[in-house]
């Protein structure tokens, strides 16, 4: 059934797809990111509450999706090498964890800025927040875990075993302003409703996140190449591409 | 499939069951301990299936819309008193601080502080709650009617207290 995706466990196949990609998604990334974030942050009309505090939702609302969505892809990849042992997924968790650490960083600290002239705190112990920062934590374990062990082998497949257990708390993180009351509001954009921002304030926004995710999957590509050439030094490839070079 | 990579599977998909299940039995009893606060119907009716009411003097946090016409601000300090509401019964707040620039009548409000009696709390801290609706002022005012005061535009205390939701204020 998934003949097809054979060829993608083969470090090398990887390797050059990944160079492949890598300028064209940087490029895409640079240029939504300028836009969006240009857009969002200097020509969309003040929100008629919070004045121009608000706009700090064109950073905080992607990356705290793809705080979200960076682990489910790293979760994948470490189910994947877990049960299958394909090479190249078992690297990718390493090369994922820190990008999502940082989306995750920035999440909670452009958070903690808006809440401040908002709320009037910068932190408080409700469940949306909590979360979060269980999922900081969750993306430091796994970088941690894996340096733990002085097998590289080893220490990979701790990580991705915390990867995948840690997957338990996305759902927590989605819901969690649904299922308590919290400080947090609930969430302006879904799937199936209207969202409730604006359309002048929510095209910046969508571009902002497409943005994020493109300069996520941008990096990962050069992260990923950089574990290919790492963990596949002594194979011949390598060498006679070394050489060649 | 091969039967090594069949027990793996089963064993991965194993422990994450297990630990859902674990998870969720753990967020499940707590569940009443992770609200960040009660709201005023459940502070007056109890909360849960046991109804179970917060005793005078214990600490707490309460959530609620400040009550149009509630705001009583004393004129010598800082000292201010309003009334939140959900559904049912109010529950009076008193404060002595500076409110939130989000602060006014009709906004969402999280107080934290000592229940004095059954429906009343002397607070500690005061935050202001906003939904996650955003939207440019014009569009506000064409769709709810309602004119709000930048809060860097926001007068002194006084003003802020009487213009809000009214047609008067300037934007």
């Amino acid at each position: 059934m998934f003949k097809w995706l054979h060829p993608y466990a083969k470090p090398e196949t990887v390797y050059h797809l990944c160079g492949r990609w890598y300028p064209w998604l940087m490029a895409l990334a640079l240029l939504l990111l300028l836009l969006g974030n240009i857009w969002g942050l200097a020509f969309t009309p003040p929100d008629y509450q919070q004045g121009d505090s608000y706009r700090i939702i064109h950073i905080h609302v992607p990356s705290a999706i793809m705080s979200m969505g960076s682990y489910s892809a790293m979760a994948i990849a470490a189910f994947i090498a877990l049960v299958w042992q394909v090479k190249v997924a078992q690297w990718s968790v390493l090369a994922i964890a820190p990008i999502g650490a940082v989306y995750t960083a920035i999440a909670l600290i452009t958070g903690m800025a808006w809440g401040k002239p908002m709320w009037g705190t910068w932190w408080v112990w409700d469940a949306r927040l909590t979360s979060e920062l269980i999922l900081l934590f969750l993306y430091l374990g796994v970088i941690a875990l894996s340096g733990a062990f002085s097998d590289r082998q080893t220490g990979a497949k701790a990580a991705s075993l915390l990867a995948v257990v840690g997957v338990i708390n996305l759902p927590i993180i989605h819901f969690s302003v649904e299922w308590w009351n919290t400080l947090h509001q609930g969430a302006s954009i879904t799937k199936f409703a209207k969202p409730s921002i604006d359309p002048s304030m929510l095209w910046p926004l969508l571009i902002s996140i497409l943005a994020f995710k493109v300069l996520m999957l941008a990096l990962l590509c050069l992260r990923l190449r950089t574990a290919i050439l790492l963990n596949e030094q002594h194979r011949p490839w390598v060498k006679a591409m070394a050489g060649e070079e | 499939m091969q039967p090594r990579r069949q027990k793996r599977l089963v064993a991965v998909l194993l422990v994450i069951g297990l630990l859902t299940a674990a998870v969720g039995s753990m967020l499940y009893a707590l569940q009443q301990n992770i609200d960040l606060f009660y709201t005023p119907s459940q502070l007056v009716e109890g909360l849960g299936k046991d109804k179970i009411k917060p005793v005078v003097g214990q600490r707490l946090r309460i959530g609620g819309m400040v009550v149009e016409g509630s705001v009583k601000r004393d004129p010598d300090s800082l000292k201010v008193s309003f009334d939140l509401v959900d559904t049912g019964p109010l529950v009076t707040v008193t404060y002595e601080g500076i409110l939130p620039d989000l602060f006014r009548e009709g906004q969402g409000i999280v107080a934290q502080g000592t229940l004095i009696d059954a429906t009343t709390i002397a607070a500690t801290e005061v935050l202001a709650k906003h939904d996650e609706e955003y939207m440019p002022p014009e569009v506000a005012e064409a769709l709810k009617g309602i004119r709000h005061v930048p809060p860097s535009q926001q007068g002194d205390v006084s003003r802020q207290n009487s213009s809000d939701n009214s047609t008067e204020g300037r934007y």
